[in-house]
């Protein structure tokens, strides 16, 4: 039984073959990542509606996705429901499964994003004549990214790694194909190990991205932690601004 | 039923501003308004005092409505605020009328409520562009006349929490101004202020006054009061119990829950 082969290692670490597995990943991780953010959304709102029936869909929608595993969902999307005549390829279950899974975790993220907002900037809005959606793209959606960028960041991280179990319905994202290959070439560590570490490099990458949103979404407060002295007579938006830091951890 | 064609302000000088008749008003099984009904005329300057808890905030925030009213009618310009009637009964209209509605109303929080991501500048700009649609270019132009106005050209690029409460309140009237609106509304604008940013706020308004911007002010400022009001107007548990020219009403309070509540606030 042969042990370690460092020349095997090095020839998978550059195989076209695995690294188009990691741009799968990349690419479906992106795409359920923007899909999942437009169902969360949709979904926060219908939960903070005043409608006890929008509510009901909400609450119902975050009910079944978060009480049921990925897993299960993906291998009902995929298996079971062709059964009844509805037929969706492997890319489409996997996009369906994992969007409308994410979307339920996104969805109580934004909507912890947008009650971090406070009720005045609602109120300054609407007195100016803005409607509900330009209030939302305009004024709120933009303050409640300072508080949700660190909480979708880590759920991003984790999704790049959740969408390794689409390869139990065979779509070729980096796990897959790392299976695929060792079915020819027998080298279980070495094909593994070079997975794990595209993993690892994506992440790291991901982690530097998310650094660059976080200061980004931060900059209109940044300042006010070096010229805030005392009495520069903003007693009130100190005070929001220290509610919104523990807000902040809270939801770390 | 008085009812205008179209919302032209401004054309009309004897149109009263604002028509305020029997407006109830309930928080929960609180009664915050009870019947209450007064005119605004063109280019008049109203200051609303009286108690904490006697609805001046809520009337004004009605007026906007930023609340809802339970009974009675709110006309700006003529037209219900917030409302349309089918068949004698009051409907509340949709959100995006109300909107289009709110636009002639200006409006300046005791607590500011500048937008905290954006720039003073884009403060301003953010009415003109994202609800008039105007132009990025005009927009800034007359934003930057009124931080002239205001007294804050040097600070466009500022956010809210680099400045002080003084100027992030007469970075709140500039917002409202930019609007043009046809009323502004002024709830406690100087109370959550240090003593020595009260009178740049003040002058400000003292300017607005000048200029023949028809005001509904909630102050506990009695100098602006003298100085600018046309009307004062004191409340006391949801209702209006006197209102008198500024030097009457001073001079001569007709009723004695007046004078107890002045001889608290001057002296």
């Amino acid at each position: 039984m042969p042990g370690w082969d460092w020349n095997a290692f090095g020839r998978y670490l550059i195989s076209g073959y695995l690294l188009e597995g990691a741009w799968t990943t990349i690419w479906l991780s992106v795409v359920v990542m923007v899909l999942g953010l437009l169902l969360g959304l949709v979904a926060a709102i219908l939960n903070m509606s005043k409608s006890p029936v929008l509510q009901g869909i909400a609450k119902f929608y975050l009910w079944i996705m978060r009480g049921t595993p990925l897993l299960v969902q993906l291998i009902i999307i995929y298996t079971g429901l062709p059964q009844i005549g509805i037929r969706l390829n492997v890319v489409q279950s996997a996009l369906l499964g994992l969007s409308l899974n994410e979307g339920a975790y996104l969805s109580e993220i934004i909507r912890a994003g947008i009650l971090s907002v406070p009720k005045g900037q609602f109120d300054a809005a609407r007195a100016l004549g803005m409607d509900a959606s330009t209030l939302m793209r305009v004024i709120v959606l933009p303050q409640a990214a300072r508080v949700m960028i660190p909480p979708l960041g880590n759920n991003f991280n984790g999704l790049l790694k959740t969408t390794s179990i689409t390869s139990v319905i065979s779509m070729e994202e980096l796990l897959r194909r790392g299976q695929m290959l060792i079915q020819v070439e027998f080298r279980v560590l070495e094909i593994f190990v070079v997975a794990a570490l595209y993993y690892l490099v994506m992440i790291t990458l991901w982690g530097m991205v998310q650094r660059r949103l976080e200061a980004h979404y931060g900059r209109s407060v940044a300042p006010a932690t070096t010229t805030a002295a005392p009495g520069s007579g903003n007693g009130e938006g100190a005070a929001t601004a220290v509610e919104r830091r523990e807000m902040e951890h809270d939801l770390r | 039923m008085r009812e205008p064609v179209k919302q032209t302000p401004g054309t009309d000088p004897t149109q009263p501003v604002v028509e305020v008749e029997d407006v109830h008003k309930y928080f929960g099984s609180l009664h915050v308004l009870r019947g209450v009904g007064m005119e605004v005329e063109r280019g008049e300057v109203i200051v609303l005092i009286g108690p904490s808890g006697s609805g001046k905030s809520t009337l004004l925030r009605c007026i906007t409505h930023l609340e809802k009213i339970d009974r009675g009618r709110i006309l700006v310009n003529g037209h219900p605020m917030g409302y349309r009637e089918v068949n004698g009964r009051r409907v509340e209209l949709r959100e995006r009328e109300v909107a289009k509605q709110r636009r002639d109303v200006g409006m300046v929080f005791q607590q500011f409520n500048l937008f905290q991501h954006l720039t003073a500048l884009e403060n301003i700009t953010a009415g003109p562009i994202h609800v008039l649609q105007r132009k990025k270019e005009e927009a800034g132009a007359q934003a930057r006349q009124l931080l002239e106005m205001v007294g804050l050209p040097f600070k466009a690029d500022a956010y809210p929490a680099q400045l002080s409460g003084g100027q992030q309140q007469r970075i709140a009237i500039a917002r409202a101004l930019a609007m043009n609106p046809t009323l502004m509304l002024f709830d406690e604008p100087t109370s959550a202020l240090d003593p020595e940013m009260i009178t740049e706020v003040l002058d400000v308004m003292l300017k607005l006054s000048d200029q023949g911007m028809t005001m509904i002010v909630v102050t506990h400022e009695m100098g602006f009061a003298k100085a600018a009001a046309d009307r004062i107007i004191f409340m006391d548990e949801g209702r209006l119990v006197e209102e008198a020219p500024a030097t009457q009403f001073f001079a001569n309070p007709r009723h004695e829950r007046t004078r107890q509540f002045l001889s608290k606030i001057l002296h």
